[in-house]
């Protein structure tokens, strides 16, 4: 067991606790909690995939505006929820049975995939994947239309939030 | 290296070979060396912190014409202590219906969020940390982390106050990432680099010489973050108690505190790193131990400039802050960027049509951006002048009034004002 | 060394989670947090596809990207629209939002 492999065992576990502490969970403000920590560790997994730039961003991102967005939403809808209140549907076998199956189904689909075992080569000149990946984002043959229309996609998003979300003034 | 020049690259490499010669594997024996430095660093933070409060509040004290602590020791220089026996020694008062976790956890996630920023510091050209190629957003990143435990603690005090409180607190703190970010852009633009260390080698000429108003824009956002004056509506001790420490007491107290403090000298050391040049200065190259010695005197100049601001302003509103934010940093710092990226670009377009030898290009370069930054200075002057508060149009002076006692009002006109019944 | 065998798991997982999540929670603000899990288990598959079988191009970092401003674009206007209901309402239940079934 290399370094790697023990550090990738720990995290993950960590991580899918976490991920289902999130999900069950009574008290919505722990749910955020454990979202948070499960960010990070999906955040350390981008260190270990050598794409160290997704992991700041997921910091950034993610645990800096996302999870505080949604720890002011839950302390500003607080008084409806108590926490004695059932939190789940009344059909959650359900759920569940179909979230098993989904991943019975894809694990069968990926274990019949001969491309699984692929080892991972060897990065060449890693320190200019944040350069190539800035240039691929805005050159013309390559990806600035998706760039551009998610960029369109944020100011909408922007525009749209303060306005719902605003108080009407009269 | 020998160790008068480089003291701390040679006891890492000793403590290296022995734990090879003692059998221990390569991987394991890099794991524990990484480890016993970020001990080390997160030591020498808070061992840092115990001199700086003591320099602020001597500071403090002699700005405002009195002595500062002078009683524990030559100078009060050992005061930070029995403040710390103090602290140490409080009663913990958790209050009733605070949900536990989370109250205790929130001063960690403030204290660590600082501490995590000396990771990607360079001390020297050989010291640091980890040299990340991202190291400018991961200190963006650490800073969010500041954010969380604010509002942590804002919400498990079970106190409306306290909630207000960190509602306002985190309203500042990530509003001012905004500025802040943008003005980090513009080094990252001019040194082609994001990783801190590659920053420090690429600054020939410092980048506060390059681009000043970036530097300053940094410098502000980076100040409010912190929350200190004058932006220091998050602890006003004397309106909001103390917000969203209200609640908190003994130690926990204690480390909001002391994380308060390192995170001021934090900005200092990197305003230090990203503007003026890090460790670099005459000799640091070959001496190691010279860069550490130069990139603290830039640290305690740029603090020393930090506390003169907190002691010398009055509080903002959190009104006028978000309005200094939203309406005045972020579109300069945004103007800011997309004219310095064409005129750098613009610059080497020309270079091959202008000859200027190869040791005044980075000059050359500095005195155009230079020149750009003191252009969008004077433009700025002109707009703002547009703000000012015109004085009122006089239109009539204030006439004086006499009674009689027959009740006979009688008015009596003033030189150059219009008369009465004209 | 990792086989990228786990990293899918790993995703798979996650995304089943998430699903979970999003099928099972009554609150809105909890069923976001399902979508966002299943969306960050979606930027692990495409970052350990780019890794293991594409790293000389750069598509699956640019697509990775995307998934990230629509996800933040999507939790900020999912809680405007929220908390915009929450002070109609007064109610965060999935199933108390029910004025456009017939």
């Amino acid at each position: 067991m290399t370094p790697e492999q023990i550090i990738f065992i720990i995290v993950a576990v960590v991580t899918l606790t976490a991920a289902l502490s999130v999900v069950t969970s009574r008290n919505l403000i722990h749910s955020a909690l454990w979202l948070i920590l499960a960010l990070f560790g999906v955040a350390i997994f981008y260190v270990l995939l050598d794409a160290g730039f997704f992991a700041v961003i997921q910091v950034i991102i993610y645990i800096g505006a996302i999870a505080i967005l949604f720890i002011f939403a839950a302390m500003l809808t607080r008084r409806v929820m108590q926490d004695s209140d059932p939190q789940t549907n009344s059909t959650w076998w359900l759920g569940a049975l179909i979230a098993g199956l989904l991943f019975a189904g894809l694990a069968l689909v990926l274990t019949n995939w001969p491309g699984l075992s692929t080892p991972a080569s060897p990065l060449a000149g890693d320190s200019e994947k944040i350069r190539q990946l800035g240039l691929a984002l805005v050159s013309p043959d390559h990806y600035v239309l998706p760039f551009e229309l998610a960029s369109i996609l944020l100011v909408a998003g922007m525009i749209g939030a303060i306005y719902v979300a605003g108080e009407k003034k009269r | 290296m020998n160790f008068l020049s480089d003291p701390i690259t040679f006891i890492g490499s000793w403590l290296t070979n022995l734990l090879l010669g003692w059998g221990l594997s390569q991987a394991l024996v890099n794991t524990i060396v990484k480890f016993i430095g970020a001990g080390l660093v997160g030591t020498f933070g808070f061992a840092l912190v115990i001199f700086t409060i003591w320099l602020e509040r001597k500071l403090y004290g002699r700005i405002q014409d009195r002595l500062g602590p002078n009683r524990v020791g030559p100078y009060g220089i050992f005061q930070t202590f029995p403040d710390m026996i103090k602290i140490f020694t409080k009663e913990y008062i958790t209050p009733d219906g605070a949900d536990k976790v989370i109250y205790n956890l929130a001063p960690i996630l403030s204290v660590s969020a600082v501490l995590l920023a000396w990771a990607v510091i360079p001390f020297a050209h050989t010291i640091v940390g980890t040299d990340v190629n991202v190291g400018v957003l991961y200190i963006v990143a650490v800073g969010g982390i500041g954010s969380l435990g604010i509002i942590l603690a804002g919400f498990a005090s079970n106190n409306k106050y306290s909630l207000l409180g960190a509602f306002r607190a985190v309203a500042q703190v990530v509003s001012y990432e905004v500025p802040m970010v943008l003005a980090l852009l513009v080094p990252v633009l001019l040194g082609r680099t994001m990783g801190v260390n590659s920053l420090v080698n690429a600054q020939s000429v410092w980048f506060i010489v390059m681009s000043p108003i970036a530097a300053f824009i940094f410098f502000t956002s980076v100040i409010a973050e912190t929350g200190r004056a004058p932006f220091d509506l998050l602890e006003a001790e004397s309106e909001i108690v103390a917000g969203y420490q209200t609640e908190y007491s003994g130690l926990k107290f204690g480390m909001f505190y002391v994380g308060e403090f390192l995170h001021a000298f934090t900005i200092s050391a990197l305003t230090a790193t990203l503007f003026l040049g890090g460790w670099r200065g005459p000799f640091a190259q070959q001496v190691p131990i010279l860069g550490v010695a130069w990139f603290f005197i830039k640290a305690f100049i740029v603090y020393f400039v930090v506390v003169l601001i907190r002691i010398s302003m009055p509080r903002l509103r959190i009104d006028q802050m978000l309005n200094f934010n939203w309406k005045f940093l972020t579109p300069l710092a945004l103007i800011l960027l997309v004219v310095t990226a064409v005129v750098d670009k613009l610059f080497y377009l020309a270079i091959p049509s202008v000859t200027i030898s190869a040791a005044y290009l980075p000059w050359a370069r500095a005195g155009i951006h230079l020149l750009v930054n003191l252009v969008i200075l004077l433009v700025l002057i002109q707009i703002l002048k547009g703000y000012q508060i015109k004085s009122r149009v006089v239109v009539a002076q204030p006439r004086a009034v006499v009674i009689t006692p027959l009740a006979e009002v009688k008015t009596v006109p003033q030189e150059g004002s219009k008369a009465y019944d004209s | 060394m990792i086989p990228l065998a786990w990293y899918l798991i790993f995703a798979a997982v996650l995304f089943c989670i998430g699903l979970y999540g999003v099928l099972v929670r009554k609150n809105a603000i909890a069923i976001l947090m399902g979508i966002e899990l299943m969306l960050n288990s979606v930027n692990i598959n495409l970052i350990a596809f780019w890794r293991y079988r594409s790293s000389q191009g750069i598509a699956g970092q640019a697509f990775a990207i995307i998934v990230f401003a629509i996800a933040a674009a999507e939790v900020a206007v999912g809680l405007a629209l929220i908390i915009s209901i929450y002070r109609r309402r007064n109610s965060i239940i999935a199933e108390d939002m029910n004025m456009m079934k017939w």
